[in-house]
């Protein structure tokens, strides 16, 4: 077990090494995650009073995009010179590399989470800068995260993989864009956390479905 | 000496097509074997199979005593790959590619230190241990992926053409080290089509063609003899007119 975290680490070590050198997994999602806070607010302004009711929908769905950037990147990287070979000759189960990418994932969109969430509390004037709010943002993160990474382990081997990504991850994800929006716009409107529990617990099942998938499932794709 | 790697009717087939049809191969330590055959005959896929990174779709492998099948993960530790590819990590150093491969296989800290320090010093890669390995040539890059390989001290060494596009100095180099690490004990098992300096040192060769074992020969392994076999195998593939 010890040794297994070890090789989680390392990976994770690596990837963050890598792409402070690169930065181009979290700039390309910073960037792209602004522009369409900014391309929304712009766009919405002009036929709507009140944000209110989109803020949710605005930053999930610009969350989910941004994210699909930085899986393609993680996996990607992996296969330049076939390095995704160096960690399958490591001496350890192909879950710990899951683990390891998808962790790693959840670092890179947390970080463009935790920058984008003040912009968009500027820009929208919403008081998305309050704990529940983050309890949202980090359980749709990891749970993105999880099944994006195992996606983007599928889309790898496709010649089309920056197309098939999307059109593969999208629908999977989407029981967890509308959990999230739910959960999130339950704290912003400050109902009763009764009312919405039940869409934080849908997180956490996609959460744990995605993550035993991957644990169990990576080995047969990275194989294939 | 100990047998290392026992491969036992293997086969695999890419959809339907049947790219190693029930190989059998045996590898002892102090031996190196080449492995030779034309374009297409299954030399990578057998590497990649010893190697774990693929399952066969039939036949069995043992390496170093363990069902390497059933648990492949144990086999690892046991095996180095020099593949086509370095494997190595653009962005990042030679040293840091190095203590990036040796956490995974669970080297402790300052162990992993040393020998990442004495496997680049030995590779004449010691000067350069901090440039990316983007900035390597082919023959610096083919060093890191060796040095890559036997980090973790491994008893069993593949490598799938690991002359190509090395320089004379360079291929002198790996020709030496090779029959160094023979000498340790190690089975090295290499699957080449240069037929020159590269089988100096060899002790067995075996031909693959059409995904089976054509041939293997044990004793004057010159490389006119293994050339003039290998063109008898190719000449069975020829056209007919």
């Amino acid at each position: 077990m010890r040794l297994a975290i070890d090789q989680i680490a390392a990976i994770v070590r690596k990837d963050i090494i890598l792409e402070l050198r690169t930065r181009e997994a979290i700039t390309a999602m910073l960037v792209f995650a602004v522009m369409a806070i900014v391309m929304f607010n712009f766009a919405l302004r002009l036929r709507v009073d009140t944000f209110r009711p989109l803020t949710p929908g605005v930053l999930w769905v610009t969350l989910i995009f941004a994210g699909t950037l930085g899986l393609s990147r993680s996996i990607s990287a992996e296969q330049l010179n076939q390095c995704i070979d160096g960690l399958l000759l490591a001496p350890c189960d192909r879950s710990v590399i899951f683990a390891g990418k998808a962790l790693t994932n959840v670092i890179f969109t947390s970080l463009v989470a935790m920058l984008i969430l003040p912009l968009m509390a500027i820009l929208f004037d919403e008081a998305l800068m309050q704990p529940g709010v983050w309890v949202v943002l980090a359980f749709g993160v990891i749970g993105y995260a999880g099944a994006g990474t195992l996606i983007a382990t599928m889309a790898a081997s496709t010649r089309a993989r920056e197309v098939f990504l999307p059109i593969l991850l999208f629908p999977v994800a989407l029981p967890l864009l509308v959990a999230s929006v739910i959960a999130t716009a339950g704290f912003l409107d400050r109902l009763p956390l009764a009312e919405f529990a039940p869409w934080i617990g849908m997180q956490a099942a996609f959460i744990v479905i995605f993550w035993t998938a991957g644990t169990l499932l990576f080995e047969y794709l990275v194989e294939s | 000496m100990s047998l290392l790697l026992s491969a036992h009717q293997i086969g695999k087939l890419y959809g339907l097509r049947p790219v190693l049809r029930g190989v059998s191969l045996q590898a002892q330590g102090g031996e190196f074997i080449a492995l030779l055959g034309p374009n297409g005959a299954g030399k990578t896929t057998l590497l990649r199979i010893l190697a774990t990174l693929m399952r066969p779709d039939s036949g069995t492998l043992t390496i170093c005593g363990s069902n390497a099948l059933a648990h492949p993960d144990r086999a690892r530790a046991h095996i180095g790959l020099v593949a086509h590819a370095s494997l190595a990590y653009a962005d990042l150093s030679a040293q840091e590619n190095l203590m990036f491969y040796g956490r995974l296989y669970g080297i402790q800290h300052a162990e992993l230190e040393r020998r990442v320090e004495d496997a680049l010093r030995r590779m004449n890669l010691w000067l350069r241990r901090g440039d990316p390995a983007r900035t390597f040539s082919r023959g610096m890059l083919q060093r890191l992926t060796i040095a890559r390989a036997l980090l973790h001290n491994p008893p069993l060494l593949l490598l799938d053409e690991p002359f190509t596009g090395l320089d004379q100095t360079s291929a002198a180099h790996l020709s030496g080290l090779l029959r160094e690490l023979v000498g340790q004990g190690r089975a090295v098992i290499m699957a080449t089509h240069e037929l020159g300096r590269s089988l100096d040192g060899v002790t067995r060769a075996v031909i693959l063609k059409g995904g089976q074992v054509s041939e293997e020969l044990r004793d004057d392994l010159t490389p006119d003899r293994l050339a003039a076999r290998m063109r008898d195998v190719s000449s069975h593939d020829a056209p007919r007119h």
